[in-house]
């Protein structure tokens, strides 16, 4: 790791004026991607905000359906939420089976959906329950959030501070993991609204990261069931081949984990 | 038997320091004035160097200094050797390429080192590392194994021309060709050995001291070795003669056969000691570790196994490939050689084989011995090939075995190795016994309602252990002997050091070792310390792989406590005015047998140190020590079976369940040999389901991280059934055989016999990962 100056923010505010005093900064919440970046020496940020311990960006609300979660709310505290558990257990779920305990106590929704990588969980559940990002300047739809491979709509020193959505009628999300790092090879959420709307959200698949796919959600709004999703074509040729699978697997995994999906919700 | 003692399960007096923290591993180690060590690497598969510019890495802040590969050479450091000559069928010796410490012409991986920074601090000799400028010209890279020997590809080494290293044989070809024309059956594979990365908890680490003093040496390093290690370095590195060299090797965490040899980076921060005058630590992180530690197997075979109208095998032939990597690793030579051809008999009487290996270069790290070490690559080759006969020749698996097991020993095998003892029919019947083989139709029935596939796979073992008798691997090409010694030292109250060149790196020695001392003496097992790693304290040794410690090392302890028994006894019978020969040693004391005449053994300890009232002519003292030099290697067996479930739809693999009956000989510590078995399975279900080492064609290492290389987890290993059904080893006093890769060299070929019988095709390799079994599984079009 090269050297860096810690700063531990206490307001949204002064997390914003360290950033802008530093020549080249860094937020970090849980530091679980990138504090391992650091030490393979391919971040060297001159110094690291720390967004954790602002109290803006912590806890869990739920009202009625709708559904807040704070930026630097941990995974282990959406998976044992129990307020979100009730409303809306599929996010729970997801963010149960994200890394090992060690990451879920020190990883935030926040840096993970601020990550964006093409292969982490919650980016799914974002898209298929139609979220929005608030940041500490603005409300962005998940749709325009998740721009590119680790690219988002997020600018220079912007902050998420929460994410707010209503919970679906019904949810799931079925991950089927890479053997090596756990991360999603492929991994599916589902949401069907009260009005019948479906959306179909996957990860780990997509050669430039999270999708929703037209064609399950067209035959999932006209059926929701398990068998809607047998005739439905994926196209591979949208898909990632990489060194653990072909996109011809990957497309393959996407109806699965749908059909597994629909059937789980 | 005692509590403490032979076939007892004691808790391992190890595990309090390493349970709590308490180990004192290589990297711990601290001593004044040391500095840090980075080192420069090749980022290129193959590539000439033109030039190096340490000029501003010098300046920077912190550094020591930055030493290279010319200035290696100018002061006489050696090559790195390959210590086990094998010749080709034409006579022609194998062709060693030079390999330097530090390359100082040409890299050939891409982490060949090539430089060496000292700095006060790692941070800072990294910093400095970043701004050596190597300049190179990049040469063409080959890592197929399959195409290094086709003409026109690149060349690693001048010494071997189509990069072929030998081209050996083993056993006779012609009888195999006249067996093979005479077939009733003849069942024909392609073997494909996938390569791996060994992966220790603990990573590699050495601390370099030199002592202008004394002009001498002390070396940390994690080595299962240090003996072997302190003769390499001064025989053949010129690093400095044995008697100013002082190797230790602490707790060490974990090897499997990766912490045998002797890489550059102890040779070059013992040499950089000298040169900058500090002490030079270097501590390995796991991505250098991924890059530079030897890997394993790698073999490409093909098989053709001639059957009789009864089903009796006649003839096994095989060619195999075996990628040695850019350079020649220590013991590279013989691991796909008379560690591999030599288990081709497996546990069947076969008339007739003949083995042809070619071992090649490849501009990839080197390969070595790896947990098991040529025998995974035999088993799986004939297990893979028994189940596949079995099918063809539409029987059951066990009953093809049956019908060609040996059974009366001992038994000459056409590939050198002459079995001692066995029963591999009593291991094969407590397995289908232990996995309820005959309810596994049910089963399968039950699974396919669940839309599950169902399958299940065997596979039958032997190994040679306990490595190895000294003339005859002398013979075969080694250039060290295996024995093993032992030193009993009673101490003036009785307590008791042993010291062992068995190494010690999770196998338990410090426990096992003192429980033949308490079973034989009648002492409590905490008087009794076992002293390992270092050889200044430990008079010689042979280190710790091929499952040798018990069967050589505590072979060596039993016969120096013979010794230490026959001279205690001699001075207790004249403590009690006794014959010698009535005396008897039990429950601490030295009794005449049949009387109330007793001597506590402490008590007898003091008469020799004291020496007031000794036997006319007996020296004072009581300290023996033993060289053992094994009669035959053991033969370790046992039959593996694996029962699967694959989900048709993904191609994923659940172990539902795994059992293992294994024949190790008498057994010290059923609770470690229980150990044993269990990590070997995992690491064979690794090999079987996880892990594969990929390079590009350009010799970028793929797999250079845990993002990218499936190490197994609790989750994906069952929980195991083990048993053993034990016949003791003749050739060695303690009847032992060796327990600690059979779980790697026996699971592999049963996981995989299970996934292909499970999914109705038999062309599967190994990693049988998720994507590669439901591309198997689809139905034929
Ligand atoms: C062993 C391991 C296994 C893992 N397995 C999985 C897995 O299975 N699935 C999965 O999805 N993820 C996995 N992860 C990643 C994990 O979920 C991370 O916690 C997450 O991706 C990043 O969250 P973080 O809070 O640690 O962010 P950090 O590492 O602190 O930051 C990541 C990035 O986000 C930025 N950032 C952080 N917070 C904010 C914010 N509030 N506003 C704006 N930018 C911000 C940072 O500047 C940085 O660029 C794994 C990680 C590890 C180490």
């Amino acid at each position: 790791m090269y050297e860096t100056n810690y700063h531990r923010a206490s307001s949204i505010q002064e997390a914003v004026q360290m950033m802008g005093a530093a020549a080249e900064g860094k937020y970090v919440s849980g530091g679980m991607t990138l504090i391992p970046t650091m030490r393979l020496r391919l971040a060297a940020p001159s110094d690291l905000v720390d967004l954790r311990h602002i109290t803006e960006l912590k806890g869990i609300a739920v009202d009625g359906r709708s559904v807040r979660i704070g930026a630097a709310a941990t995974h282990e505290e959406v998976a044992t939420s129990a307020e979100l558990g009730a409303v809306c257990p599929a996010v729970c779920d997801l963010a149960g089976h994200i890394g090992d305990p060690a990451v879920r106590h020190m990883g935030t929704i926040g840096g993970s959906i601020a990550n964006n990588d093409p292969a982490a969980d919650y980016p799914a559940a974002m898209l298929a329950v139609d979220a929005v990002i608030v940041t500490d300047r603005r409300e962005i739809k998940a749709g325009d959030f998740f721009t590119d491979l680790f690219e988002t709509a997020l600018e220079e020193g912007e902050i998420i501070t929460a994410v707010r959505f209503d919970a679906p009628a019904k949810a799931a999300y079925q991950k089927f993991a890479n053997p090596a790092s756990r991360y999603a090879m492929t991994g599916v959420f589902v949401a069907r609204r009260n009005d019948g709307e479906v959306r179909v959200a996957v990860t780990g698949a997509g050669s430039n990261g999270v999708f929703r796919h037209q064609g399950l959600e067209a035959a999932l709004s006209a059926n929701w069931s398990p068998d809607a999703v047998a005739n439905v074509a994926v196209d591979a040729s949208d898909l990632l081949t990489d060194l653990h699978a072909s996109a011809a697997y990957r497309a393959n995994l996407v109806k699965v984990m749908t059909k597994r999906a629909v059937a789980a919700a | 038997m005692g509590v403490d003692g032979i076939g007892a399960r004691v808790a391992r007096k190890e595990d309090r320091r390493f349970l709590t923290g308490k180990g004192r591993y290589t990297d711990d180690m601290s001593v004044p004035g040391m500095k840090y060590a980075v080192f420069v690497r090749s980022p290129h598969a193959h590539a000439t160097i033109t030039g190096i510019d340490a000029t501003a890495a010098r300046a920077m802040p912190g550094v020591i200094d930055v030493l290279d590969g010319k200035q290696l050479l100018a002061d006489g450091i050696g090559n790195l050797i390959c210590g086990w000559m094998i010749h080709s069928k034409d006579g022609s010796p194998m062709k060693m390429g030079a390999w330097r410490p530090l390359a100082d012409k040409t890299v050939r991986y891409v982490g060949d080192a090539v430089a060496i920074v000292v700095a006060d601090s790692v941070a800072e000799a990294r910093d400095a590392a970043e701004a050596v400028v190597v300049d190179y010209d990049l040469l063409p890279a080959v890592t197929d194994p399959l195409q290094t020997l086709a003409d026109g590809e690149p060349q690693l080494h001048p010494e071997a021309p189509n990069n072929l290293i030998f081209d050996w044989e083993l056993g006779d070809a012609a009888a195999v060709d006249r067996a093979l024309a005479a077939a009733a059956h003849v069942t024909e594979l392609k073997i494909y050995n996938n390569r791996l990365a060994p992966n220790p908890m603990e990573p590699r680490a050495t601390l370099g001291i030199y002592d202008a003093g004394d002009d001498h040496y002390t070396c940390y390093t994690t080595s299962q070795n240090p003996h072997l290690a302190r003769l390499v370095m001064s025989a053949f590195y010129n690093v400095a003669p044995e008697n100013k060299l002082r190797v230790i090797a602490p707790d060490v965490g974990g090897g499997f056969g990766s912490k045998i040899y002797i890489y550059p980076e102890e040779i070059v921060c013992l040499w950089a000691s000298k040169r900058t005058g500090v002490p030079v630590k270097w501590t390995c992180d796991r991505t250098e570790a991924f890059l530079t530690d030897a890997h394993g197997r790698d073999h490409v075979s093909t098989v053709k196994m001639a059957f009789d109208a009864g089903h009796r095998i006649t003839a096994l032939k095989v060619d195999t490939i075996a990628n040695l990597g850019a350079y020649m690793s220590l013991f590279s030579s013989c691991v796909p050689t008379y560690l591999y051809a030599t288990l081709l008999s497996g546990q069947y009487d076969i008339p007739a084989i003949h083995a042809n290996v070619r071992t090649i270069y490849t501009n990839t790290v080197p390969v070595d011995a790896y947990r098991g070490a040529g025998r995974p690559e035999a088993t799986y080759l004939l297990e893979r090939t028994m189940e596949t006969a079995a099918r063809e020749l539409g029987m059951s698996p066990a009953e093809l075995r049956r019908t060609n097991f040996i059974r009366s020993f001992p038994h000459q095998t056409p590939v050198i190795m002459n079995y001692d003892a066995g029963d591999y029919e009593a291991s094969l019947n407590a397995a289908m016994t232990a996995a309820d083989w005959n309810g596994f139709a049910a089963r399968k029935a039950e699974a396919e309602g669940r839309g599950m596939k169902r399958g299940i796979g065997m596979s039958c073992y032997i190994e040679a252990c306990g490595l190895a008798p000294s003339a005859a691997v002398g013979s075969l090409g080694a250039g060290v002997g295996l024995w093993e010694s032992a030193e009993v030292k009673v101490n003036m109250a009785g307590t008791i050091e042993v010291m062992t060149g068995s190494h010690s790196h999770g196998q338990g020695h410090e426990t096992t070792f003192a429980q033949l001392v308490a079973d034989r003496l009648g002492l409590p097992i905490d008087s009794i310390n076992i002293v390992h790693g270092d050889t200044d304290k430990v008079q010689m040794g042979m280190g710790t792989y091929g499952s040798r410690s018990g069967a050589v090392g505590m072979s060596a302890l039993a016969k120096a406590l013979d010794k230490v028994e026959a001279k205690a006894k001699k001075i207790a019978a004249h403590l009690m005015e006794a014959d010698e020969s009535d005396v008897v040693i039990e429950d601490g004391a030295l009794k005449v047998a049949g009387t109330d005449k007793s001597v506590p053994w402490f008590q007898m300890a003091l008469a020799a140190y004291t020496a007031h009232n000794l036997p006319p002519g007996l020296e004072p003292g009581l300290k023996e020590s033993a060289f053992y030099d094994p009669a035959n290697f053991t033969f370790p067996a046992g039959c593996y079976i694996c029962e699967v479930e694959i989900d048709p739809e993904t191609g994923r693999t659940q172990i539902v369940q795994f059992v293992a009956a294994d024949d190790f000989g008498n057994i010290i510590n059923p609770m470690i040999v229980e150990g044993q078995v269990h990590g070997g399975l995992a690491q064979g279900i690794g090999q079987a389901l996880l892990e594969g080492v990929r390079y590009d064609d350009s010799g970028q290492l793929l797999t250079a991280s845990y993002l990218d290389y499936a190490m197994p987890r609790a989750d994906d290993v069952p929980s195991f059934t083990v048993s053993t059904s034990n016949t003791p080893c003749p050739n060695n006093p303690l009847g032992v055989k060796g327990c600690g890769e059979a779980g790697a060299i026996g699971s592999p070929p049963a996981l995989i016999n299970a996934i292909t019988d499970a999914i109705g095709n038999n062309q599967l390799t190994m990693p049988a990962t998720p994507e590669k079994v439901w591309a198997a599984a689809q139905p034929a079009h």
